[in-house]
């Protein structure tokens, strides 16, 4: 059996290639009335099962666990509390960051979920969990409808 | 959908409400790119090409002479036993016309791809490839065809290294 | 067959959300409408589902990759078995199957089988998401598109059997008809023969009209085992008979004018079901027609005819919702829409509703009691095939 050896394993080519396609997400039923709550009221809002009772932070259309649609909203406030946190020395690219950036998972009191943002007004070293954080909203004027028109999470004295 | 049920969900987005940029979106565009391996039979397939030679693989046990080579006999799964040459000429399997760019938008000169069977290869063994020097209507199935080669100091080991397919004339090797 | 000890399972409930270009709910949220009205009309609750197959195609229309994982809760997958499954095109119909081996095989007693696609996420057209399946050295670089290598297929066709454009245009006007009576359908149409001859060419000879369109939507069955079945329906519909095949990914290396990897998956399931004259024994069936012409390929590789031989039964009107052998009563992809694994999956729950009695406008004439979907897909390589009776 004579496989094929005689090709220079050095000699073994790559092709190039890469990805052409961009995208353009809906928010969704739920998720256009959450952010437009952010943008327009800076408002934090939670969708409960008239079921279970759970209140979803971020809202949902459904329970994920009775499968009712959830069409009463809350207002569950702009103050959480740190569920969990990460100090992130690296950017998206892997590349060092000049100042580490602290990323937060922020649960709201009476809640189901929560929302993962960055911390701000806080050196890392002294980020605890439990820490009780509160949402800065962009101003108006600059608010688009995404999560980033909060700018960050501070912390607040109980 | 059953006629028992009455209603069905879904909130159609009318594209001028897109267009006019009423619908909140997020925009996301990937950065990753890709260095894809083309291994062994493939590596030395885009090498040949530099040489205006195309590579095939040969399996002894099923007889089958293949182009695209490869490395494996996927009917015996088995090493294929040896490589070889095919001519750059061969005949049309079949082929089409596009008018449309790779976003289905139009364009002017439509392009002639086919399905080319190469003449050494065994039968139905054929590559995708482009035709030219011929008006579109005037191609036929079976027409006999030859690979119209870049200069050799503008081959890069690409299947490119082909422009494209010439029809051959009667008698023409 | 032999049963090797499978237990028979049923399809007990079905349901779907509109097919569209763009809609504005999200992939979950598609999913979840879809499965919450399945579940409603199976009488079941989300707690009674004891497994969910998620099917769904590549990753790259919704934006979303591990789609599978993104849209497990939408799909009531939350804290349950939980697999997806991916075949390209041929998804939609692979979706139930892996259902029923969940079922059949004494694992579950009930399963739900969800199929999403949000193809309007890609931007500025699907068609780009296309480009990343081909093979990157010896066709991307050629500048390949999705509707290229489909005409050539099509064209093949043609050739070897001395079709015209005519006859295929037929099964175009035939299926945006039938659509015209699906309260989900995307491009319900009367439309003429003359208006597919004449309308914009794409890739020669495929036509604008000779496709179906990109969508939005989320089509969802739930399966039952035979005791918990005969206990909330006393109209069951089984899946009787399950097939499927993959042939070479070289495209350009076997003959396109016939789906050989079809007839596989289809002489699966009929053993499966005990069929051995499918043109007389299948009532109904809902095949796949992404393209006009391939819905008389599938009918060969189905052997619902001989080969080469569909296009005059169009012509005959036998395929019509009145005839002796009604294709794709639903309008197809052609006509209600393409979001891809759940346009599969809708041509499942069609024979559903066609078998139950329950397709309204469009049930067809003949008393249907036994039904056949199938879908396709992959590099033109890939069939798969469900028999379901009443
Ligand atoms: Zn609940
Ligand atoms: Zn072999």
């Amino acid at each position: 059996m004579s496989r094929e050896i005689s090709t220079c394993p050095l000699r073994l080519r790559h092709y190039p290639g890469h990805l052409e396609p961009e995208y353009a997400y809906t928010l969704g039923i739920a998720g256009e009335r959450f952010f437009r709550e952010i943008k327009e009221n800076a408002r934090i809002m939670g969708a409960k099962c008239k079921k279970c009772g759970k209140i979803y932070v971020p809202p949902k259309l459904y329970c994920e666990e009775c499968f009712e649609k959830l069409e009463e909203w809350v207002d569950v406030g702009t103050k959480g509390t740190v569920y969990t946190f990460t100090i992130s020395f690296l950017d998206e690219h892997g590349e060092k960051l000049e100042k580490p950036e602290i990323y937060a998972l922020i649960k709201f009191k009476g809640t189901y979920g929560g929302i993962v943002h960055r911390l701000g007004e806080v050196k890392p070293e002294n980020v605890r969990i439990g820490m009780k954080v509160q949402a800065v909203f962009k101003p108006l004027t600059e608010r688009k409808g995404t999560i980033n028109d909060i700018a960050y999470f501070k912390p607040i004295m109980e | 959908m059953s006629e028992k049920i009455k209603e069905y969900p879904g909130h159609r987005i009318k594209t001028a409400d897109l267009r006019a940029g009423l619908v909140p979106l997020i925009r996301y565009k990937p950065e990753a790119k890709f260095a894809f391996s083309a291994g062994a039979a493939m590596s030395r397939f885009l090498e040949e090409l530099k040489n205006g030679r195309i590579l095939a693989s040969v399996c002894k046990k099923c007889g089958r002479i293949m182009v695209p080579p490869r490395t494996f006999c996927e009917i015996c799964f088995k090493p294929v036993d040896d490589y070889t040459y095919v001519k750059d000429t061969g005949k049309i399997n079949t082929y089409s016309v596009s008018f449309i760019a790779a976003d289905a938008s139009r364009v002017k000169e439509p392009t002639i791809v086919a399905v080319i069977e190469l003449d050494g290869a065994s039968p139905g063994m054929g590559i995708l490839h482009k035709i030219g020097e011929i008006d579109w209507k005037e191609v036929k199935f079976g027409m006999r065809v030859k690979a119209v080669w870049k200069p050799p100091e503008q081959r890069e080991g690409a299947i490119t290294d082909i422009k494209y397919f010439k029809p051959l004339k009667e008698g023409e090797e | 067959m032999e049963m090797f000890g499978k237990r028979r399972v049923a399809v007990i409930g079905a349901g779907m959300t509109l097919f569209r270009r763009n809609l504005k709910e999200t992939g979950k949220e598609l999913c979840w409408e879809a499965a919450k009205m399945a579940l409603d009309q199976a009488g079941l609750e989300l707690k009674d589902i004891e497994a969910v197959v998620m099917g769904t195609a590549p990753d790259a229309f919704d934006g979303v990759h591990m789609k599978g994982e993104y849209l497990a809760d939408g799909a009531g997958a939350r804290k349950k078995p939980y697999m997806r499954v991916f075949v390209g095109g041929g998804t939609g119909v692979f979706t139930p199957i892996a259902g029923w081996w969940h079922v059949a095989s004494g694992m579950f007693d009930t399963c739900l089988v969800v199929a999403e696609e949000k193809m309007s996420s890609c931007f500025p057209h699907p068609a780009y998401a296309f480009h990343t399946i081909f093979d990157p050295i010896m066709a991307r670089p050629l500048g390949v598109t999705l509707i290229w290598i489909f005409a050539l297929e099509m064209h093949r066709y043609m050739h070897v059997h001395g079709i015209k454009k005519e006859q295929i245009a037929r099964v175009a006007v035939k299926n945006k008809q039938n659509a015209l009576d699906h309260p989900c359908a995307q491009l319900p149409q009367k439309i003429t023969v003359e208006d597919v001859l004449n309308s914009e060419v794409l890739c020669w000879p495929v036509q604008r009209l000779d496709i179906s369109p990109t969508s939005d939507g989320a089509a969802v069955a739930v399966l039952a085992a035979e005791h918990v079945a005969k206990q909330l329906t006393d109209n069951p519909v089984w899946i009787d008979g399950v097939g499927w095949c993959i042939d070479s990914t070289y495209w350009t290396n076997r003959d396109l004018y016939y789906p050989k990897y079809v007839e596989c998956a289809a002489r699966m399931a009929y053993k499966m079901a005990g069929i051995k004259n499918p043109p007389k024994e299948i009532d109904v069936a809902e095949v796949y027609d992404p393209f006009d012409y391939k819905e008389l390929h599938h009918m060969e590789g189905l052997m619902l005819c001989r080969k080469g031989e569909a296009p005059r039964l169009t012509e005959e009107g036998v395929t019509q919702r009145d005839g002796d052998l009604p294709i794709n009563p639903s309008g197809g992809l052609l006509g209600v829409g393409n979001p891809i694994a759940a346009a599969g999956m809708m041509k499942v729950c069609e024979i559903f509703w066609q078998l139950r009695g329950e397709a309204g406008k469009r049930q067809v004439k003949k008393d249907a009691r036994t039904g056949l979907a199938q879908a396709w897909g992959d590099l033109m390589q890939y069939g798969s095939v469900i028999i379901m009776r009443s």
